[in-house]
């Protein structure tokens, strides 16, 4: 009984060291594979969004509905003293609003006369609900979104939150699609000062996420034009990004040791942490370029 | 088989909490790591060979799941992490937390330092200590807090599958 159940165990134990063999083997070619061929939408990985996106935003909103009975009673409290002070702004943004709306009218009128197309007004967009925050891993800033190729969605298009630039798709499967955020370490957005129209980059870091920053490098800027709280928009020569989408504002600016370029950080406009709808612009750079 | 069933629909859960609920209750922006809880627990609990089969297909799937790495990696680090957890299986007991924590612990932070090396070392991205601060150590502490909960659940899991197993063997005998 005993030998038995020795030479059990023993052939048990060989065969996991030849399974481990022959699996590490396999993952090393998977891991080969994947870096040679970079399929990062392969059908396997579709598939696997595909069955779980659903799951996901049905979790997510168990999810959602618990953390909003939280916040309730905290927010009630804030909430008060919150309308007050929203309803002085509504007052002095309604104003705002009128100059404005009569400054566009005659901005369209004398755009027309210049023959100029109406840039951004034009970009048409679609809603989306953040299903999925994808710092399952830590490392990066990615989220998922609840639509996807079903609703006309495609790789590569612009993603806003609120006033300024969220991210961009990255990956996109029937019904849902994966944004990388601009904070995200792997992002660059090729961007440029509205003020002053000299071109930079905006590069996402992990190490300022934290600070609620994002770096801006090798601004071309000879005459040390920009200053603190210059708007930071997207420019024109990307090939993805659309040009005119508000990205941040400059907070900190120094020359570098090379005495060409500048550089610094940004604060964006979007609250990253707390981001829930995002509006998703159905024009893509590259379609829009002719 | 139906065991094996039941193991898969588990870690698909695990899956599925790792991609929506825990970002969710992450602490200053850190998510445990639920997957390596569960390769570490369910090696811990049924030896070398499941631990580096579960692993295996663990990592596999959240590769799928979330392709930040190179597809496979983790399916890699996992399996040899279900393995090692595997080779406690005879010495120690199943109730006995400290363990899976220590386990979970080694396994959490190797998984860091390789995604770190593999993903920010190559890109020049040297700040070591930042990383181990800020993502590393913090991931490998709310991780531990996680498997103080989580190994008990599977472990009556765990027993209950074992329990149905010696049933169905003693039916066909």
């Amino acid at each position: 009984m005993t030998y038995k159940t020795g030479v059990a165990m023993k052939k048990n134990h060989i065969r996991s060291k030849t399974l481990l063999f022959i699996l590490s083997i396999f993952s090393g070619i998977i891991i080969i594979l994947s870096f040679v061929l970079d399929f990062s939408v392969n059908p396997l990985n579709y598939a696997a969004g595909y069955v779980l996106a659903p799951l996901q935003s049905g979790i997510n909103q168990v999810g959602g509905w618990l953390s909003g009975k939280m916040d309730y009673f905290e927010d009630n409290l804030n909430l008060v003293a919150e309308n007050e002070k929203l309803q002085t702004q509504v007052d002095e943004l309604t104003v705002e609003n009128t100059q404005l709306l009569q400054d566009r009218e005659e901005l369209n009128s004398l755009r027309d006369l210049y023959a100029l197309d109406h840039k951004y007004e034009s970009y048409e967009k679609i809603g989306a609900r953040v299903i999925s925050r994808e710092n399952a891993g830590n490392w990066f800033s990615m989220f998922t979104i609840d639509k996807g190729s079903d609703d006309g969605l495609a790789v590569d298009m612009n993603v806003l939150a609120g006033a300024g630039l969220a991210g961009i798709i990255t990956e996109v499967g029937p019904n849902y699609a994966r944004v990388r955020a601009i904070i995200d370490d792997y992002s660059n957005v090729s961007a440029e000062i509205s003020e002053t129209h000299d071109t930079c980059i905006i590069a996402g870091d992990l190490s300022l996420i934290d600070d609620g920053r994002i770096n801006l490098v090798k601004l071309d800027d000879p005459d040390s034009k920009a200053k603190i709280g210059d708007t930071v928009v997207t420019s024109n020569i990307s090939d993805k990004f659309l040009p005119g989408i508000l990205i941040g504002y400059i907070t900190e600016i120094h020359t570098d040791s090379n005495n060409l370029t500048r550089s610094g950080y940004i604060s964006p406009v979007v609250d990253f942490k707390s981001i829930k709808e995002v509006l998703v612009v159905t024009n893509l750079k590259q379609n829009t370029a002719e | 088989m139906r065991t094996k069933l039941i193991l898969f629909a588990t870690m698909l859960i695990c899956l599925l909490l790792q991609c929506s609920l825990l970002p969710a209750i992450s602490i200053a922006s850190i998510t445990p790591n639920l997957m390596i809880i569960f390769t570490v627990s369910f090696g811990l609990m049924r030896g070398k060979r499941s631990g580096l089969i579960l692993g295996f297909i663990c990592g596999l799937f959240t590769d799928l799941m979330l392709p930040d790495l190179f597809i496979g990696l983790r399916a890699f680090v996992y399996m040899y992490i279900g393995y090692f957890s595997g080779y406690c299986y005879h010495i120690f007991y199943d109730e006995d937390i400290k363990m899976p924590v220590l386990l979970t612990a080694a396994g959490d932070f190797v998984y860091g330092c390789l995604f770190y090396i593999t993903k920010f070392l190559l890109r020049g991205r040297i700040d070591l200590i930042y990383y181990i601060r800020r993502i590393i150590l913090p991931e490998m502490i709310y991780t531990i807090l996680l498997t103080i909960i989580c190994y008990r659940i599977f472990l009556l899991l765990n027993q209950k599958l074992e329990k149905m197993d010696k049933r169905s063997v003693g039916s066909f005998v």
